[in-house]
């Protein structure tokens, strides 16, 4: 076990070392969402205002947190597919390690990732005009509820590319799944003004919850009373699918691994 | 480890650290290994040589635990390739094929890692990593990215990530491909010191020089089957007999000449164009050189060399292989 945690601890610093040394990849994973609150705000800022949001601002900042969050997670698997294809992976195979360890270190690194750019997205949003209400400790608590359930997408996109074997073939499956996920969804605008069919799979599914969560936790349960859900419902719900998440896709990427 | 269980200690047989047992792996219906086996005695170098396609590779991932066989089993220092995985890898070191270095990360960084994966402390796997660069010539470029490394200095760091945690065996999946002759020699000085040290060396090649220059002994392997072994004195021999070496003056005479030797010998010439030279594999005490000098003499053909060799290894490797893809 004290081994496990070692190599884990060893494994993180070698990817985060690598996400240091690519300084592009962090300023394009940095801008990319910056354009996405200044292209929203101002497309939709003028047609939507949600009920119960003091402006549209505030309903956006959570919705480009949890979007981003989800889009880096393909990053986790092209990594791995990445050290697949450049022979890194059969390195560290052949090393007196516990196997596991390679694959979280590569989902905690990005997770580290993922939380820095997350405070980036709300920095940017204050600069918006983002008001938060609550206070500090259930705001941080609403950005790490997001880079958690982000992790959990993360084991998914590590089984994608231990069965794809290819960089490429990540990138080109990668978005098929994300894509109905993060958009439809209440991310950029509310569940409530979605056709009927599409509402029943919006409302309940992941990046709904987790989005409502960091709503409520942002500003007060009330934003989300205000059309008939609750901050506890929101939590409850994203914590079960983490849970689930998590535990199917890490289970299958850890027995798919040590299957070769 | 094993002192704590000797069980696994008897399962070694004699001082055998690498032992494979009649080893097939099937890939599909590819039939990558056929029932190979292998025996490498502690401290030995041996040489895997084979063709292109051969198994080499197959072989070398089943002994280093990265691949499970399809059937047989694989042994190191009496333990399971797949059932005792961890203390397999805990004794091995291997360099793959391909260089498995990190390209943005600098050749220290990478060397300490892979300590720090062999379960070295921080300021073990830093003396390590420092003694390693030191050996292979690389410390002026320690702390540079390493994808500002020439192939040749990827290459040998991707061997030094292989000898930080001093494993006991070694395992070479074709060091010196891509390496200029000079480095080359100098990485044979430097694995013949690791082996005077005690350790065991596996290395697959497609150097026949290589082999014979390194090489206790040789395992031959060719569509997935070992097909022959020994030291590379005994393999030479193996095959008997002796080359008839020729060059002609005039470079245009070569085919002519090869035409009327082939009618001496009962094995096809082998010519290299460029040096207006060929070689054929003759009996030893068949009077052919004389009979050679006699035919191109009568059909007016100048030579300026007309000898017989002790065959190489080329010829070893060329005659028991049939190549593969
Ligand atoms: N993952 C795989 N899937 C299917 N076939 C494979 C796989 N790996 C190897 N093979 C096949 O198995 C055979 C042996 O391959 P191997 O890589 O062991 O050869 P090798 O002797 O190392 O060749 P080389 O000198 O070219 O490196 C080849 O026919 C190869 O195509
Ligand atoms: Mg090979």
């Amino acid at each position: 076990m004290i081994g496990f945690f070692n190599d884990m601890k060893t494994l993180t610093r070698r990817n985060l070392l690598r996400l240091i040394r690519t300084p592009e990849v962090l300023i394009f994973s940095t801008i990319q969402p910056v354009l996405f609150v200044i292209l929203f705000d101002s497309v939709f800022g003028g047609s939507i205002s949600p009920l119960g949001f003091d402006s549209y601002t505030d309903f956006l900042i959570p919705g480009i947190m949890v979007q981003t969050a989800m889009f880096a997670s393909i990053n986790t698997g092209i990594g791995v597919a990445e050290d697949m294809e450049k022979g890194a992976i059969d390195r560290f195979r052949s090393l007196p390690i516990s196997r596991l360890a390679i694959l979280f270190g590569r989902t905690n690194a990005d997770s580290v990732r993922t939380l820095a750019v997350s405070i980036v997205v709300v920095l940017t949003g204050l600069l918006f005009g983002l008001r938060l209400t609550e206070n500090l400790g259930s705001i941080l608590l609403g950005v790490v509820l997001s880079v958690l359930f982000a992790n959990s997408i993360q084991w998914a996109f590590v089984l994608m590319a231990l069965l794809v074997r290819s960089l490429e073939g990540v990138q080109a499956v990668a978005f098929l799944p994300t894509f109905p996920l993060v958009f439809a969804a209440s991310t950029f605008a509310p569940v409530e003004n979605m056709p009927g069919w599409l509402q029943v799979f919006a409302e309940y599914q992941p990046v709904t919850t987790t989005v409502d969560s960091v709503r409520g936790l942002f500003f007060g349960s009330e934003v989300l009373e205000a059309s008939g859900g609750s901050l506890a419902t929101s939590i409850t719900l994203t914590v079960m699918w983490i849970v689930v998440i998590f535990a199917v896709f890490a289970s299958l990427s850890v027995w798919r691994f040590s299957k070769n | 480890m094993a002192a704590q269980n000797p069980s696994f200690e008897s399962l070694a047989s004699g001082d055998a650290i690498i032992e494979a047992r009649n080893v097939s792996v099937n890939f599909g219906d590819v039939h990558a290994l056929i029932d190979a086996s292998l025996t490498v005695p502690e401290g030995q170098v041996r040489g895997l040589l084979g063709p292109n396609g051969a198994g080499k590779t197959t072989l070398v991932n089943v002994i280093s635990t990265l691949l499970s066989p399809t059937s047989g089993t694989a042994l190191v220092n009496g333990f399971d390739v797949t059932k005792q995985g961890k203390q397999v890898r805990s004794i091995i070191g291997l360099a793959g094929q391909y260089a498995a270095v990190d390209n943005l990360l600098t050749g220290r960084e990478n060397l300490e890692i892979v300590g720090s994966l062999y379960q070295l402390s921080r300021s073990e796997a830093k003396a390590q990593a420092n003694d390693v660069l030191e050996r292979l010539s690389l410390t002026e470029a320690a702390d540079r990215p390493v994808k500002t490394y020439s192939g040749g200095m990827r290459r040998r760091l991707d061997l030094g990530a292989s000898l930080v945690g001093r494993p006991k065996v070694l395992i070479l999946d074709e060091p010196t491909t891509g390496l200029d002759p000079r480095i080359r020699i100098e990485l044979w000085d430097f694995l013949k010191d690791l082996v005077t040290e005690g350790t065991t060396v596996l290395l697959t090649t497609q150097y026949l020089e290589e082999a014979d220059a390194l090489a206790d002994e040789i395992t031959l392997i060719d569509s997935g089957r070992v097909i022959a072994e020994g030291t590379p004195s005994a393999l030479k021999e193996k095959i008997g007999g002796s080359s008839l070496v020729l060059a002609t003056r005039n470079s245009a005479e070569i085919a002519e000449a090869a035409r009327l030797v082939a009618a001496i010998g009962n094995a096809e010439p082998v010519i290299d164009e460029d040096k207006a030279s060929l070689s054929m594999h003759v009996d030893s005490d068949s009077g052919a050189i004389v009979q050679a000098a006699q035919a191109l003499d009568s059909a007016g053909i100048a030579v300026s060399e007309l000898a017989l060799q002790s065959p190489s290894l080329d010829e070893v490797f060329l005659r028991l292989t049939k190549g593969g893809n």
